[in-house]
């Protein structure tokens, strides 16, 4: 093992959640304050493990964990590198924020079995994130999925229930497709560990690429359905704004886990420089990219609730994202690592809002409906300013830092990307200031009866505070991004790290 | 003190007045006041260094990979800049501490003020343009939250976000122009990019550069084509625009153009665009400020009118008229502050600002009278006051300045001084002059020394500063210019510069024709109203109306929440991508000989073929449907068995079952028949879409089936190491428990979870009244017969115990033969679930021993632990050990912990299925049949 | 050597579940729908086993026979069915519960104001459970 071993703590973040899940189960069915209690210390146990593994992950290189000690390719092996720590640490850190305020708000008493599903989603996630085998990230596509098809639609409703419907049919089909793509992969490679497909693709004789491609491109668009890319977003804004609004601010990583399959492959299995595919996946998404950004933007403009208004908010961020992830270069890599936790913090700051102003009937950002909304109190609409800034990517919050390096990035496709990048904030600010000025000023309605205390204020208050330190500390995380951009563009010690046939 | 500290002063500042409010408005605003004064202290400590022509500066490094440096310069036109901003500023602080009444939060006005102070320091003081650009658009948010002051008034909600819109849209702009500009200079420093004119000017990115940097500089300082956001930001309190909208925010725009100057300025490109604006803007604004009734709305369209003026003078671009143009800078906001405030007094005391209204103030308000006279005076360009001075130095320039012919550019100027002549004189004359009107219901007087005091200082100082000239603004002026242009400045401003220059006769004619246009005003305004204006407000709320409805009706029409959509759009996407990548790409033939077709592979795929049509040709018919797919699952195993894919074949089967028992279960509830809704063209349409997909997946399948890998299998390795390395002979097996033993792990709690989801449904919908209500409506008991009849529930009562014993046998066999714990988990629900509906729910459940969520926690939980067990050996999690042992009557089993692990998953497997079934079942207790039933 | 063989059925079989599946999954109705994504899932499980190539005759238990077949597409497939099973379990009572809830099983939300989606159910406080499922 390389460097400082982490050795069994790299599986933790995926055994962990599931045994606590089973323990929940068992003995905290019926005991709401133990499922707490669960919960919560259980999520605390993976922020702590998330910064181990990120500390080491970002002194030594990639880590190799081979399940049931059989060697890669031929067993299934989790690989930490500095990505798959980071995407941990982000996932660890925003459910613990958005657990407490579920707790807060009393959304997680609203249904039966939400730590158990929470718990489940914590485990999707880290597999996800984890794993260097390409069908097992499809298993733990899967048991992300259906936690979140279970806490998506927790609290029931009508409504809620059928954009679930919609949100697990289009997932289907995304799944169907994800073993479409892998069943072909395997069948021509033979193979379906991540470093080795890359190592074999590179071998891949000329005059017969045309599977590849295609099944480049269809693996591709499984994860763009995950990221939202247009046109495959459909579902994303009846499932945000109908979902309970710590779980959308849960989701917010969702959609990264999208972003984090297509960057990897996109810059170790299929990059740019491979004679087989070439720039195919870059061509695919950068178009794709800039119209969901301009879709999302428009939304934003166009939403006549605040629900929605977030749901569409997002998906400009991963037009955004996915705008530099298009490049697969280093510095757009970069680009869209500081870019993605920036909209991760954001993206779920402005649910928890929307969802605690919607609580309090402050839903409706139409003109004449606006009027009869309530009188919020003042800390309400200045972490509403403060979320429209970062989501409209104004200064000084990350998002404008996150803006400009997006920009740079896409320098050389100036002409066409970075006018619908700043026409996009444009229309963005126009909707912020439209919803915010009838949420908070044209609002004359009696105030809330249940009053809209500190203590459901608090957590989106800590999101703010982490949109101002990603500002501040922009510097050593954007080199720290550059590093890791660095390694994924230039994958040799991740596969390396595989240890391919060792031991066989 | 560090340029930087001056800049962050205002900042911290800005925390504090919301506290020191609590004990009144004086402490709010001496907190403030402190913080201003505190930074301007700081900033004239550096005056010597800076006037004798040296920078100081500060440096911090924040984000080098992006060339955003927190670095910050004084030099003169820094200086020049954030003394007025801070001078004005604390004069503003005063003002507004009485200007404010007793309700309004003042804590909160002020730290407002001070976020705005800081971002215009900020913006002076940057030496890096992407810094400038942070403070840039902090400046149009604060104007924001200041513009929209005055919530509960739309005008203020609508001046808030014309002005956001507008200037925060040029910001955009702006940004893009940056970045050029930094790559083509190779620096973000804009001490580096004013080294590079030479290059910048040649690079062919110049010119775009220009336009959008001008962008964002002409929307922040109201020029022409976009001065029609200032007026409307005079919703916001006086002090405000005194502060933002005359003495400091808008000259960003010309302080953006003066510090660039050396980069940009000098080319053709330059004088046309900028000169031009300017001076359109000089003689638009100055127009219709001549015809406004409302006293800010003639000082805003007035202050639109002098940026024209300085625009116009940064346009020419020669030395002497960036040094006018700097010393305009300074005079324009002497005057136009106190003018502002002079406004708010007469709005304070006469309770309306209507010109039309007002007159003979001065009687009433004799001292107000005499700052409102200095400070119009100046603006009108009368000696001796500073007006006077810059107007001169301004017409001085313009008769040199030839555009198309020798005496346009001069004319025009002297067009602009004159209009400017007569709204001076006219806000003078018209308010204060002629007889008192009685008709105000108020009797106006002059106010107290609060609000008086800031104004008769800004009055005193223009008429100091226009006597003395040299002895006060040119320093800073010299100073200021010699920063702009580069080369050491030293003007000679003076009143009287004898009688040649032509600036005499011009501003003479001025003065002389302002006076006509003024005597002549009531034609002149019968005139104005006479023809049809375009008011820009109408015009813009029009566009950003219709750019809001667009968003709108595009995005409720494009996401209409329909699933039949999303679902299209994506097949339609996927066939369209997939095609796009294999078109055109070498593919190698299919190589691999055919296996022959056979007698029950051709009739197999025949009624396969048929029944799968015939689901979708009557799917109308929900139950016969689901038969047909039931055949189509039964026939799909019976493949895999026919291809030497026993385990297949068995898991598709048990599966098979159980899920048709779930659909049935379901159909219990929806209505039997699906209505034809879909039209026929749409029907079409879905059938081509796919038709193609079918094609797709076929022709990928037989190019697939039809050739060899291109790499060794990676399954050989698990073929070769299944009986050794596993300790079992049946290869799938162990690749499931064992080699990739974690996606099976994932695969049972996929299946734990989806119980727990479907159960939870289910409470959510027990919960709802609404649903309970329709769930009591319905009558499941249709085509159910005889609830439980004697020979099945005999029969299951005795089936129970060989299904139970198959499945063990099953369970144990796995390892070695197809089996193995998910199958055995499928037939052990399959027999209980027999009994379910055999015996009816409460019978089967009041025997029900363990509850199935504890089924599948313990499943997990085993399947967890098993894994973990390794790591007492210090083996990776999933690592399994087995030991062969002979347990009569089977064969030799080995023990595995793979076997243990296998456990799980049938715990796991047993849990779900039932909990789901289970569920289901339960929700039909609550139907009228199910209801009716328990009462029996 | 060239020639129709039971590759050609395999592929139609799998061709044909596709069709039937994308069809039935576009129709507007739950019930269908949840049909059309069985199919899709027989059609790809179908895939997966079929590209690791078709030998008759062969068998996946070590030692029983000299024709070695490829055993991990049929271990992928048995992951495949189970989770599909699982999802379609989970579909089915979503559909179930869109029925009790909303009283009909159509699968497109309904327009609310001016053709919007956005009916009042955006406001959560018409989601709100029933006070006894809040703590």
């Amino acid at each position: 093992m390389s460097g400082a071993g982490m050795g069994h703590l790299i599986i933790a973040p995926v055994v962990l959640p599931a045994v606590l899940a089973g323990i929940t189960l068992l003995f905290a069915r019926n005991r709401p304050g133990l499922a707490r209690a669960l919960a919560g210390a259980g999520n605390a146990a993976l922020l702590v493990i998330a910064l181990v593994l990120f500390n080491a992950a970002s002194g030594a290189g990639p880590e190799l964990y081979r399940l049931g000690d059989w060697p890669a390719p031929f067993g299934i092996v989790l690989v930490l590198d500095r990505l798959s720590a980071l995407m941990l640490l982000m996932t660890a850190g925003l459910s613990m924020a958005v657990l407490l305020q579920a707790m807060a708000t009393g959304w997680d008493r609203r249904g039966v079995h939400f730590h158990a599903l929470w718990l489940f989603q914590l485990m999707g996630l880290n597999g996800a994130f984890l794993t260097g085998d390409a069908f097992n990230l499809f298993v733990f596509f899967e048991v992300l999925l259906i936690a979140s098809y279970g806490l998506m639609v927790h609290g029931g409703g009508g409504p809620r229930i059928r954009a679930g419907l919609h949100y697990i049919a289009v997932n289907l089909v995304g799944s169907t497709l994800f073993l479409f793509a892998l069943a072909t992969i395997y069948s021509v490679m033979g193979t379906l560990n991540m470093a080795d497909l890359a190592v074999k693709l590179r071998d891949l004789p000329a005059d017969d690429v045309a599977l590849m491609r295609v099944a480049a491109v269809l693996l591709m668009l499984v994860f763009a359905v995950k990221g939202a890319l247009v046109p495959l977003h459909f579902w994303l804004p009846g499932t945000y704004a109908k979902a309970p609004g710590v779980v959308a601010a849960l989701f917010a990583v969702m959609t990264k886990v999208g972003a984090y399959a297509a960057i990897r492959t996109g810059t170790m299995i299929f990059p740019p420089d491979l004679p087989a595919t070439g720039p195919l996946l870059g061509q695919m998404l950068l178009p794709a990219a800039l119209l969901t950004l301009a879709v999302g933007a428009v939304g934003v403009l166009g939403a006549r609730s605040l629900p929605r208004l977030a749901a569409y908010a997002a998906i400009a961020s991963m037009g955004t994202a996915f705008t530099a992830i298009a490049g697969f270069g280093p510095q757009a890599i970069g680009a869209a690592l500081y870019y993605m936790v920036h909209s991760t913090l954001a993206a779920a700051f402005l649910f928890l809002l929307a969802d605690v102003l919607a609580s309090r009937g402050a839903v409706w950002l139409d003109g004449d409906l606006a009027a009869k909304g309530p009188r919020l109190p003042g800390p309400a609409a200045a972490l509403f300013l403060a979320a429209a800034v970062a989501c409209a990517g104004l200064p000084p919050l990350s998002g404008f830092i996150g803006k400009l390096f997006v920009l740079q990035a896409t320098a050389p496709e100036a002409a066409w990307v970075w006018p619908v990048v700043l026409g996009g904030s444009f229309l963005m600010i126009l909707g912020f200031a439209r919803a915010g000025s009838n949420l908070f000023w044209k609002a004359t309605g009696p105030a809330p009866a249940r009053p809209l205390g500190l203590n459901e204020l608090a957590i989106p208050g800590l999101f703010l505070l982490a949109l101002a330190a990603l500002s501040v500390l922009a510097g050593p995380v954007s080199d720290w991004m550059a590093v890791t951009a660095g390694h994924l563009v230039d994958p040799e010690a991740y596969i390396a790290a595989n240890r391919l046939g060792e031991g066989a | 003190m560090s340029p930087a500290l001056i800049a962050a002063l205002p900042f911290l500042g800005a925390l504090f007045p919301g506290i020191a409010a609590r004990f009144g408005r004086g402490p709010a605003a001496l907190v403030a006041g402190m913080a201003t004064a505190l930074a301007l202290a700081g900033l004239l400590s550096h005056a010597p260094a800076v006037l004798a022509g040296e920078a100081v500066t500060a440096r911090f490094t924040w984000i080098p990979a992006l060339g955003l440096d927190a670095s910050f310069r004084i030099d003169g036109l820094g200086m020049m800049f954030a003394g007025l901003i801070l001078g004005i500023g604390l004069l503003i602080i005063l003002y507004a501490r009485f200007y404010l009444d007793e309700a309004e939060p003042i804590g909160r006005f002020m730290s407002y003020l001070l976020l705005f102070q800081g971002a215009m320091v900020g913006i002076v003081l940057s030496d890096n343009i992407l810094l400038l650009l942070v403070f840039w658009e902090l400046t149009s948010l604060s104007s924001f939250l200041l513009i929209g002051w005055w919530q509960n008034r739309p005008e203020g909600r609508q001046g808030a976000r014309m002005a956001l819109a507008v200037t925060g849209g040029g910001g955009l702009a702006m940004i893009a122009g940056m970045l050029i500009l930094g790559n083509i200079a190779g620096s973000y420093d804009i001490s580096e990019i004013v080294t590079k004119g030479a290059e910048i000017q040649a690079s062919p990115w110049y010119l775009t550069a220009l336009i959008l940097i001008l962008l964002g500089a002409f929307t922040k300082s109201a020029q022409f084509p976009f001065h029609f956001w200032l007026p409307h930001a005079m919703a916001a309190p006086t002090p405000v625009s005194a502060y933002l909208h005359s003495a400091t925010m808008v000259k960003a725009g010309l302080f953006l153009m003066a510090r660039l100057w050396p980069a940009l300025a000098g080319t053709p490109e330059w004088t046309a665009i900028v000169a031009t604006a300017g001076l359109v803007t000089l003689l638009l604004g100055a127009k219709i400020a001549f015809f406004k009734d409302d006293l800010k709305a003639i000082l805003a369209f007035s202050t639109v009118s002098h940026l024209g003026l300085i625009t116009f003078l940064l346009g020419i671009g020669t030395k002497a008229a960036a040094t006018a143009a700097m010393l305009h800078i300074l005079c324009h906001a002497s005057f136009k502050a106190a003018l502002f405030m002079v406004a708010g007094i007469v709005d304070h005391a006469a309770h309306t600002r209507d010109i039309r209204s007002l007159g003979g103030l001065r009687k009433a308000m004799p001292l107000t009278f005499v700052i409102a006279a200095v400070a119009s005076l100046s603006m009108a360009g009368f000696p001796p006051l500073n007006g006077f001075l810059s107007k001169e130095m301004m017409l001085e320039e313009a008769s040199h300045l030839y555009w198309l012919t020798a005496w346009l550019v001069p004319a025009l100027a002297t067009a602009g001084a004159l209009l400017s002549v007569g709204y001076s004189l006219r806000f003078l004359s018209h308010a204060f002059l002629g007889e008192p009107r009685d008709s105000l219901e108020h009797a106006p007087h002059d106010p107290g020394p609060g609000l008086w005091a800031a104004p008769a200082l800004l009055a005193v100082l223009v008429v100091v500063s226009g006597l003395l000239p040299m002895a006060t603004f040119a320093p800073f002026v010299d100073a200021a210019a010699s920063a702009v242009t580069g080369e050491t400045v030293h003007a000679h401003i003076a009143l009287w510069h004898g009688l040649e220059p032509a600036a005499l006769w011009m501003s003479l004619m001025a003065i002389g024709g302002g006076l006509v246009i003024l005597g002549l005003y009531p034609q002149l305004r019968a005139l104005w109203d006479g023809f049809p204006r375009p008011d820009a407000k109408d015009i813009f709320d029009a566009v950003i109306g219709a750019l809001a409805t667009a968003a709108r009706v595009f995005t409720a029409t494009v996401h209409n929440g329909a699933l039949h959509r999303a679902l299209w759009t994506a097949t339609v996407a996927i066939v369209a991508a997939g095609l796009w990548a294999w078109w055109g790409a070498p593919q190698a033939a299919g190589t691999r000989p055919p296996v022959p077709l056979t007698l029950v592979g051709v009739l197999g795929f025949a009624v396969l073929a048929l029944a799968a049509l015939g689901a979708a040709w009557r799917h109308h018919e929900r139950v016969l449907a689901l038969i047909l797919t039931g055949i189509v699952g039964l026939l799909l195993s019976g493949a895999f068995a026919w291809f030497s894919a026993p385990d297949l074949a068995l898991t598709q089967i048990s599966v098979e079952v159980v899920t048709i028992l779930l659909m049935l279960l379901a159909l219990n509830f929806l209505p039997a028949k699906t209505p034809r809704e879909s039209a026929p063209w749409r029907r079409l349409r879905d059938l081509a879409v796919a038709a193609a997909t079918g094609l797709g997946t076929a022709a990928l399948a037989y190019a697939l089936m039809r050739r060899d890998a291109l790499f060794p299998l990676i399954s050989e390795f698990h073929w070769a190491q299944s009986k050794p390395g596993a300790g079992g002979t049946n290869a799938v097996n162990t690749i499931i428990v064992d080699f990739r033993g974690y996606d099976t792990f994932g695969e049972i709690i996929v299946l734990g979870i989806a119980a727990l989801v479907i159960f939870a449904l289910a409470e959510a919908v027990l919960g709802s009244a609404r649903a309970c209500a329709r769930l009591a409506a319905l009558d499941t008991g249709r085509d159910a017969g005889d609830a439980h009849p004697v020979m099945l529930v005999a029969g299951t009562r005795f089936l129970l115990p060989v299904a139970l014993t198959v499945g063990v046998y099953i369970f144990l066999r796995g390892h070695n033969l197809p089996g193995g714990g998910f199958v055995a988990g499928l037939i052990f629900s399959i027999a209980v679930l027999w009994q379910y509906m055999a015996s009816g729910y409460d019978w089967s459940d009041r025997r029900q021993r363990f509850n199935h969520h504890a089924f599948i926690g313990a499943g997990v939980l085993t399947a967890s632990v098993t894994g973990l067990g390794a790591w007492v050996m210090g083996l990776p999690f999933l690592t399994s050990g087995y030991t062969h042992v002979h347990i009569w009557p089977l064969d030799d089993i080995e023990l595995a912990t793979a076997a243990l692990f296998d456990l799980g998953v049938f715990l796991c497997v047993l849990g779900a299925v039932m909990l789901s079934l289970a569920t289901l079942s339960r929700l039909s207790q609550h139907t009228r049949h199910g209801r009716t039933e328990r009462e029996v | 050597m060239q020639g129709i063989g039971m590759e050609a059925l395999v592929a139609g079989a799998i061709g044909i579940f596709t069709f039937v599946g994308t069809y039935l999954m576009l129709r507007l109705r739950s019930f269908p729908v949840i049909l059309g994504l069985t199919f899709l899932s027989y059609a790809v499980n179908l895939f997966i086993f079929a590209v690791g190539r078709l030998k008759p005759g062969a068998d996946p238990i070590v030692g029983q026979t000299e024709i070695p077949t490829d055993p991990l597409p049929q271990a992928l497939v048995l992951t495949a069915i189970v989770i599909s099973f699982g999802m379609t379990a989970v579909i089915v009572m979503m559909g179930l519960g869109a029925y009790f809830e909303t009283g009909n099983d159509k699968v497109d939300a309904p327009p609310g104001k001016d053709g919007t989606p956005e009916d009042a159910s955006d406001d959560p406080a018409g989601l709100e459970p029933a006070p006894e499922a809040r703590q």
